[in-house]
């Protein structure tokens, strides 16, 4: 992992004095709230409904044990036990005041955390595939370069007023979990003709209020010309955005409205400026990075027991089939701990079970967790051998859900319950459907389904690229939720389609048991999965069971 | 005729807790909906939302919503107001924790 610089290390202890001083004299009423809420943002603090909102940067979703058990401490002694995880692979606290966030932002660069650019209209967190460095079709780890990206991209003093917000994701496996193609700018790993690394460039996708799947600017980037390269983007987006509609100020707009062929063309001719200004010097530091995320020691052993275990005991077995991926190093696995157990809040952790996470990632994990934009947790080195006894200690602390990827894995923004910005509250929704698919047993029958709940159209909980979509509004004075079908995040990524009239609060659970009854009742057999059936069949038999009335009247 | 002014309260966040709060009609700033001042008069209600906002030490982010009168004093109108009187529906935190100590 890696170890902050000096310069890392003085830069953020010296943000965190600027902010401390700011934040007295906002006290003491030397600063008004209207020259404060800039400065607040700037440092990841929000003002939301009941309460201030401190967003903290996870970098590329990666954390040590260490700093999980630091965010712990952060959650005990300042906020109230707990912390929500985001699918940006941020962490929010819910609940600090305002004269304490001085010291939680010390506390964070005690462990070389921030929350700068969490807010603003800057380059934010980098996010990366939460299997990095351990996924076995992995060509690339891609942290090494998002921690590059971090690095030019904090503090860079052209793009800290740009138009609007700008999001990078990058991954390093064909299989994206990164959800590249709805970044502002995505970053897919990819071999070139004669075996070189370099990266497809998709640039302009986004969800929110205009959802736009990215389009690649350049199919093939060579390594060395990435930063030059980013940075001719967002300086021709600099120039290019819009800035008199908010609404429009994103890239996919200046892309939408330009024309990727004349936006493509303004970055070449800005590259052509940016390549010959960069020394090689990124270079350099880009490998003293990568040194520093040199895979651990993996263990050459029998899996000792792990069949066995498997054998004797169905709930393992049923864990171990739901929340392993494939590693690429022979005998491991990697784990994704839900923390969603059925009515649980998604994204949401106990300190105790961070605390729990964390000694569980030294006993077993090599020290490293992973956060993923599905709002789950992730220790991505696990030997077969030790999955027995971890199961049995993530059993203590309700963290050994077997449900990854099934219909209670949902992805869910904090909405209306936390949002300032919500329509809708999202949460219950979540808790109620994960709880009623429990009840009526039918999880395991139904298999791979991804349910994404979003409480506004800005589209936090990626509802766009849900399986199933949901997304929460205010329809004349009262909560309405719209359903949305066909989505998918992957490397296929497809925005769903609306499929009729919104829903009551209290229909929304009906309205997703029917749509789920109709896809168990029109699959070919058991391996044909939600999404593959609604791609076989279309939108019809699924708008169908939503809208059981209109059907019989069509029939009629 | 003119249009039926919809009765409002003052309300904003403290600026130390961020937590909810409500103007009274004897200028004090509280935590408990049923104890705003419920706002019959447009020009009233003006005045006391310029009032309110001179007190940027005390409060952020003031604003007039409407509100209806209840048994126990002003009720919220709209849901988004009901949740910011009650707290999150998730956890007993905020308003409700307070309430059940």
């Amino acid at each position: 992992m890696y170890k902050y610089a000096d310069f890392d290390e003085a830069f953020v202890r010296s943000r965190a004095a600027q902010f401390r001083g700011q934040v007295e004299r906002r006290i003491d009423g030397s600063l008004t709230e209207d020259e404060f809420r800039p400065l607040r943002l700037m440092n990841g603090l929000y003002l939301q409904l009941h309460a201030y909102m401190l967003r903290v940067a996870i970098p590329y979703g990666t954390l040590s044990s260490r700093q999980m058990r630091q965010l712990a401490m952060i959650a005990d002694r300042w906020d109230k036990g707990y912390g929500h995880f985001t699918t940006r692979q941020n962490i929010q606290y819910n609940w600090p005041k305002l004269p304490d966030v001085p010291d939680m932002i010390d506390a964070l660069a005690d462990v070389e955390m921030h929350a700068i650019q969490t807010s603003g209209n800057t380059i934010r967190n980098v996010t990366a595939d939460h299997f990095a460095g351990a996924a076995a079709d992995e060509i690339e780890d891609p942290r090494p370069v998002a921690e590059l990206i971090r690095q030019w991209s904090t503090d860079h003093p052209e793009f800290q007023f740009l138009p609007r917000k700008f999001k990078i994701a990058i991954t390093g496996s064909p299989n994206d979990r990164a959800v590249t193609r709805a970044h502002d700018i995505g970053l897919r790993t990819v071999r070139g003709g004669s075996g070189q690394v370099g990266y497809e460039v998709i640039v302009g996708g986004g969800l929110g209020r205009t959802p736009m799947i990215g389009q690649v600017i350049r199919p093939f980037l060579k390594k060395e010309d990435l930063l030059p390269y980013l940075e001719a983007i967002v300086s021709v987006y600099n120039v290019m955005g819009r800035r008199d509609n908010k609404y429009k100020a994103r890239i996919k707009i200046t892309v939408f409205e330009n024309g990727i062929e004349a936006f493509r063309a303004a970055v070449e001719d800005r590259f052509k400026v940016t390549r010959a200004e960069f020394s090689g010097v990124d270079q350099a530091v880009l490998a003293g990075i990568a040194e520093q995320f040199a895979p651990p020691a993996f263990r050459n052993a029998p899996e000792d027991g792990y069949e066995a275990a498997r054998a004797a005991d169905p709930v393992f077995r049923a864990w171990t089939d739901t929340n392993l991926a494939q590693h690429r190093a022979p005998g491991y696995a990697i784990v994704t701990v839900s923390i969603k157990a059925h009515g649980a809040t998604p994204g949401d952790a106990t300190s105790s079970q961070m605390r729990l996470l964390a000694d569980l990632a030294d006993k077993y994990g090599h020290g490293e967790l992973r956060i993923s934009h599905e709002q789950n947790v992730i220790l991505p080195h696990v030997h077969k051998s030790d999955l027995p006894a971890l199961h049995a200690a993530l059993k203590t602390d309700a963290l050994a859900t077997a449900n990854v990827g099934l219909v209670s894995d949902i992805i869910a923004c904090p909405g209306m319950d936390y949002c300032a910005l919500a329509t809708a509250r999202s949460i219950p929704v979540a808790q109620e459907i994960a709880t009623h698919f429990k009840a009526i047993g039918l999880e395991d029958e139904i298999g791979q389904l991804k349910i994404k709940i979003s409480g506004c159209i800005n589209a936090c909980g990626h509802h766009h690229v849900g399986h199933i979509g949901i997304l929460g509004l205010d329809r004349a004075g009262v909560e309405n939720y719209q359903i949305t079908l066909g989505g998918d995040h992957t490397e296929k990524a497809t925005i769903g389609d609306k499929v009729g009239p919104g829903f009551a609060y209290d229909q929304v659970v009906p309205a997703i048991e029917r749509l789920v009854r109709a896809y168990l009742g029109l699959r070919t057999d058991r391996t044909e999965t939600f999404i593959d059936a609604f791609r076989r069949l279309g939108p019809d038999p699924f708008k169908a069971a939503l809208y059981p009335a209109e059907a019989e009247r069509d029939a009629a | 005729m003119a249009r039926q002014f919809t009765p409002k309260i003052v309300t904003a966040n403290a600026l130390l807790e961020g937590d909810v709060v409500y103007l009274t009609a004897d200028d004090r700033w509280s935590r408990d909906l049923s104890e705003a001042e419920l706002i019959e008069d447009e020009a009233h209600a003006q005045l006391r939302l310029l009032k309110a906002e001179g007190q940027r030490q005390t409060v952020v982010g003031v604003y007039l919503t409407d509100a209806k009168a209840g048994p126990n004093g002003p009720e919220p109108v709209h849901f988004r107001e009901a949740f910011r009187a009650r707290g999150p529906s998730n956890y007993l935190h905020g308003k409700q924790e307070s309430a059940n100590v």
